[in-house]
């Protein structure tokens, strides 16, 4: 028997809310939009967490310039505070290396981090979902089914093949989907608007397409003075304002039964 | 220390089990070490009894029995058959300290001796499991 599943829950439980920042394909700027809304909401004053979940290919890292990010080993392993985010990510143990892992073994290194990592009391943890709709999405869904879904879209119709996909997936396993957010945007994709509109998502954001961010990328203080990132924060003061009102409208409705 | 993590998942999850079984109380519990994590059984024996919960009767009595499982591995690309014994030359203190936390990165540091491939599966051996729960 397996007892690492156990503990998960217990490793989480001090954490009010997990965004989940996912979109199936790869390339589309789930790792752009995690790190930055982690880094945004930590700006803010929130304690803020941020989990990198793909294993293969991690990039968060590399959008906020961490170079090295050991954990501290204590009860578990506790995240490195970086750029005031709590941060893990599987480059804390294997830095640069490849990781080359079947669908087993990343489903069983995802259940090793969730079991070890402590992430005492944060306001969000933004968790950097692995690209796909194989083990490493199915196994993060199941372990985390608290998490709401912040999915990412291109107008690009071979994006929105798959995005669409995993909001149906979403949807079939009644995981939260907060909303859809566009990224690379010239100017607002009808595609977009559409698929939200079909399947009564949210539009919560349009990341406009930002010829200087890649110039950014790595460079904190760079990267906050983009367009994007702008559009990031207001995506995540808008977050809050949802949360707000989802909770003042929850709080009125318990004190009126 | 990082076993105390692991350790307080295998108590997590015997109250799991004692809860689903209707166990009272919990005499002795079976833990198995896989040789790739290299987690020292007495290290973990001690992980164990610290982080019992004082206020957990059913659990307050248990025993714990670690053992330690040797690892085997067999290559995907040639269908090698091998042990952590027969890779390459002792691992440098990171790479064991990564497999130590994660196991599955023995393929960031391992391969296959044959083909050098890292596809490799880890068949037995791998990290923490529990064999067996003994309870009234």
């Amino acid at each position: 028997m397996d007892p690492r599943g156990s503990v998960v829950d217990r490793r989480l439980e001090g954490v009010r809310r997990i965004i989940a920042v996912g979109g199936g394909k790869g390339g589309i700027g789930k790792s752009l939009l995690a790190s930055t809304l982690a880094l945004t909401l930590a700006e803010e004053g929130r304690r803020a967490g941020l989990l990198d979940l793909d294993l293969t290919g991690p990039s968060d890292h590399v959008v906020l310039g961490i170079d090295a990010c050991p954990p501290r080993e204590d009860f578990g392993v506790e995240p490195r505070l970086v750029h005031g985010i709590r941060f893990m990510s599987i480059v804390a143990f294997v830095g640069s290396r490849p990781t080359p892992l079947r669908g087993v073994d990343v489903s069983n290194a995802l259940l090793e981090l969730l079991a070890i990592t402590r992430w005492g009391t944060l306001d969000v943890l933004v968790v950097d979902m692995p690209p796909g709709l194989g083990d490493a999405m199915l196994d993060a869904v199941r372990r985390i089914p608290r998490a709401e879904h912040l999915v990412v879209a291109t107008g690009s119709r071979v994006v929105l093949e798959t995005v669409r996909k995993h909001l149906q997936l979403l949807r079939r396993i009644e995981a939260p989907v907060v909303g859809l957010v566009e990224n690379m945007s010239r100017g607002g994709s009808a595609a977009v608007r559409a698929l939200a509109d079909e399947l009564e998502v949210p539009l919560l954001g349009v990341l406009p397409f930002d010829a200087e961010l890649e110039e950014a990328t790595g460079d904190v203080a760079r990267l906050s003075r983009t367009s994007v990132v702008g559009a990031v924060r207001d995506l995540a003061r808008g977050l809050h304002g949802r949360i707000r009102r989802v909770r003042g409208s929850a709080g009125s409705a318990a004190s009126g039964s | 220390m990082h076993e105390l993590a692991l350790a307080e998942a295998v108590v997590a999850a015997a109250l799991e089990v004692a809860e689903r079984e209707g166990l009272s109380a919990i005499r002795e519990i079976s833990v198995r070490v896989g040789e790739l994590q290299r987690i020292e059984r007495e290290v973990f024996e001690f992980a164990l009894r610290e982080v019992l919960p004082a206020s957990e009767p059913r659990v307050a009595d248990a025993r714990f029995r670690v053992a330690t499982e040797p690892t085997r591995l067999r290559c995907h690309a040639c269908s090698h058959a091998f042990r952590l014994s027969d890779t390459s030359s002792p691992l440098d203190p990171d790479a064991a300290e990564s497999i130590h936390f994660i196991p599955e990165l023995a393929h960031s540091f391992l391969c296959c001796p044959v083909c050098r491939s890292p596809d490799f599966e880890v068949i037995e051996g791998r990290g923490v499991s529990i064999e067996r729960i003994e309870g009234s």
